[in-house]
């Protein structure tokens, strides 16, 4: 069953949307049905039984783990083992996954400097190759909106431009997740699959995750993005230096957005968005350090942060020079 | 009236299924086109298991679809029972006391197709067992749809075992012992309001999304519920005055009218009030009304749906109010289908869909949704009115079986 359901192909999805009842596809979704079955049958009802291989063991004990935040050290050591051994087996690749704790005393602040960004987005390149966003469904977790001038809400600008930039008596508004301190996506989540961490950083457990959807429905910023196929990175790009909580390979049907690049930022480096920035737009530092670069700006500048009506509290400023 | 030997829990079940099997050819032949459109919506569902929700017309903006908003219309429905139980055990009266367990099944049918909705819906439907207690994790009280996991689950416990107690009885030729079921009958009243109230909080408790971030939603689908509820039930009861032996007091139907205009009006009068706080003075807050109503930028695959809905459900209510056929069922029983199908409109696609357009980031797209949903929902629908359909069956047997004995 696992071997046919990866060769996933956009020509297959648009085949079933547009002939509804060719043979070929009926053949597929008949034969799928009773794959699943039988798998599950196979699965389900003698776990021992020498036919099982080692993945569909690997898989099993996927499928019953906890979530992330309930797993001991050894549990959470085992789950990132069975992970990268899945990945070797499926695509012959070797990841390291990481599940390093947030650092104590640092709590992340991002600022974006609207007077400085010309809106080349390569920080939006940066983000999809850093966090294997899903090239097929064009996934961006960044939105860079072309804005006119005496606008302030990125809603009022065009997120779709397509040409030269900068434009003159234009300027630019990036938008991402914010990780609002009271975020009400984590509150409407009825699993707990998603949650503040210490160090201010929202996160998703991908395989605790549902799919319901009811955490993109509360998000006020447009945060979250939904798998709604299988993602697909090709393999030759695939960051292989990931992390539990971040960049690794989503399931399809699962929520994912922005974690402020969880598998460098714990190890000390910067986003990958605001190393990729020509223009040095985008700040990003610990809120807990007096003598962080984010705290200068919070001090010095003029900011403001988005819908701040709502009382989201998000921990991303925007800041003019 | 003694109790007729052999007659356990296991003839029970077993009479339930005989009597379900048996039946006229007609009979027949509508239970296997049900089962087709089942079986075509399990081919269709297939394709979701597949290749995932991309199969479907949602996309990141419009995140919730068809799905979604039959769901939160099928609620509604189930609500509406209330409607039946509330006079007919509290009040005791005598004309609903005789349809009241059809308002019961009905309300069952439609929590199961809420349920199957919801999984129909999800992206990971095997990771579903997350949600319950003690293995999972249980988001409460913070998160309203954990709350809306416990009242439909709930209210699906309440509606199928006081039936299945007081038909139990009845089944062995007992009476059933009100003691033992009223309590439980209290608790659904007031199930029955918190199951709507709690599937309203899930959209109006999202300040992101101003178009549900609305006080009067609540109250709205509630007094919208009762219409469509008590309108299906009447035809539902038509249906089994006409096709069985059991026949059914004209006295029901003019109360049902009462009751479904009633909340048609008050339905008609908060939707006016919605409509005028929109559009008297609109603000940034308006736009997805706008989107509604009257379109965006070239995007108005809603405005003909919206407009059709709201000009019918104010045809239905008004000759269901003026009543021009005095009583006659050839006015009446269409008047009840075109309010249902109005507020299932409205209820549905009409309050899910604009509720995510624009998006926060003032994206605009309009939904259309695939083949593979209308294929899923048919199923679904086609699941629900079998559900309906066994339960009442079994249930008019025995309850004419012991009228017939007492």
């Amino acid at each position: 069953m696992s071997s046919s359901r990866r060769k996933t192909d956009t020509s297959i999805i648009d085949d079933v949307l547009k002939n509804p009842s060719s043979r070929r596809t009926f053949l597929k979704g008949a034969s799928f049905a009773a794959a699943v079955t039988s798998a599950a049958l196979a699965a389900g009802c003698v776990p021992g039984a020498e036919a099982a291989s080692e993945e569909t063991r690997l898989q099993w004990k996927e499928f019953f783990k906890k979530n992330y935040r309930l797993m001991t050290q050894e549990e959470k050591r085992q789950t990132v083992a069975r992970l990268e051994r899945l990945a070797k087996i499926r695509q012959d690749m070797d990841l390291q996954i990481g599940t390093e704790p947030p650092v104590a005393g640092v709590l992340y602040g991002y600022g974006f400097n609207i007077s400085r960004c010309e809106g080349f987005m390569e920080c939006v390149s940066a983000c999809i190759k850093e966090n294997n966003l899903d090239r097929k469904a064009n996934t961006q977790y960044i939105r860079i909106f072309e804005m006119e001038p005496g606008k302030l809400d990125p809603a009022t600008g065009n997120g779709q431009f397509f040409h030269e930039v900068p434009v003159e008596d234009k300027f630019y508004m990036g938008t991402q997740c914010f990780h609002c301190e009271k975020a009400p996506c984590t509150r409407a989540c009825p699993t707990k699959a998603t949650w503040k961490e210490p160090d201010g950083i929202v996160v998703v457990d991908y395989d605790w995750c549902i799919g319901c959807r009811y955490c993109q429905a509360a998000c006020p910023y447009y945060g979250r993005r939904f798998n709604w196929g299988k993602p697909e990175v090709p393999k030759d790009e695939v960051n292989r230096k990931q992390h539990y909580l971040g960049n690794r390979l989503r399931p399809k049907g699962k929520m994912e957005k922005c974690t402020f690049c969880i598998q460098r930022t714990r190890k000390g480096r910067l986003p990958a968005c605001v190393e990729a920035c020509p223009t040095g737009a985008r700040v990003f530092g610990n809120l807990l350090d007096p003598d962080s670069e984010i705290r200068y700006v919070l001090e010095h500048k003029k900011v403001f942060r988005m819908r701040e009506e709502l009382g989201t509290d998000p921990k991303f400023w925007y800041f003019i020079d | 009236m003694t109790a007729l030997p052999r007659k356990n829990l296991l003839t029970f079940v077993l009479d339930v299924i005989r009597w379900n099997l048996k039946g006229s050819i007609g009979f027949q032949l509508f239970r296997i086109v049900l089962l087709g459109c089942m079986g075509f919506g399990i081919y269709a569902y297939s394709f979701q298991a597949r290749y995932g929700l991309a199969v479907t017309g949602m996309n990141d903006i419009v995140s919730w679809g068809l799905y979604i908003s039959n769901f939160t219309f099928l609620v509604g429905v189930a609500a509406a029972a209330v409607m039946l139980i509330l006079p007919a055990y509290i009040f005791h009266d005598p004309d609903f006391h005789q349809v009241v367990i059809i308002g019961e099944g009905v309300a069952v049918g439609a929590l199961v197709m809420c349920l199957t909705f919801i999984v129909a819906d999800m992206g990971g439907p095997l990771q579903a067992w997350h949600l319950i207690p003690g293995i999972g994790i249980f988001n409460f009280p913070s998160s309203l749809l954990a709350w809306d996991v416990l009242v439909l689950n709930g209210y699906l416990l309440l509606n199928g075992l006081v039936p299945a107690y007081i038909l139990y009885s009845h089944y062995r030729g007992r009476k059933a012992d009100e003691r033992k079921y009223r309590p439980f009958v209290f608790l659904s009243i007031f199930w029955a309001f918190s199951i709507h109230l709690v599937t309203a909080f899930l959209y109006q408790g999202l300040p992101a999304r101003p178009f549900w971030n609305n006080p009067l939603m609540g109250p709205r689908f509630l007094a919208s519920a009762f219409a469509a509820g008590p309108a299906l039930i009447s035809l539902i009861l038509a249906v089994i005055h006409s096709t069985t032996t059991y026949k059914i007091d004209r006295s029901v139907f003019h109360k049902l009218r009462l009751i479904i205009v009633i909340s048609a009006i008050i339905n008609l009068i908060m939707l006016f009030s919605e409509v005028f706080k929109e559009f008297y003075f609109p603000t940034h807050h308006s736009i997805s009304s706008i989107y509604l109503f009257f379109g965006l930028e070239g995007h108005n695959s809603l405005v003909p749906w919206i407009w059709v809905s709201v000009s019918a459900n104010l045809l239905a209510t008004l000759v269901l109010a003026f009543n021009p056929g005095k009583n006659n069922p050839l006015v009446l029983l269409p008047a009840c289908t075109v309010l249902f199908v109005a507020i299932w409109m409205e209820k549905g696609i009409g309050l899910i869909v604009p509720g995510l357009i624009p998006s926060p980031l003032g994206e605009i797209v309009d939904y259309l949704p695939t083949w593979v949903e209308l294929g899923v929902t048919l199923g679904v629908l086609a699941l629900g009115i079998t559900v309906v359909t066994w339960l009442i069956r079994a249930a008019l047997i025995i309850e004419q079986e012991y009228g017939m004995n007492r």
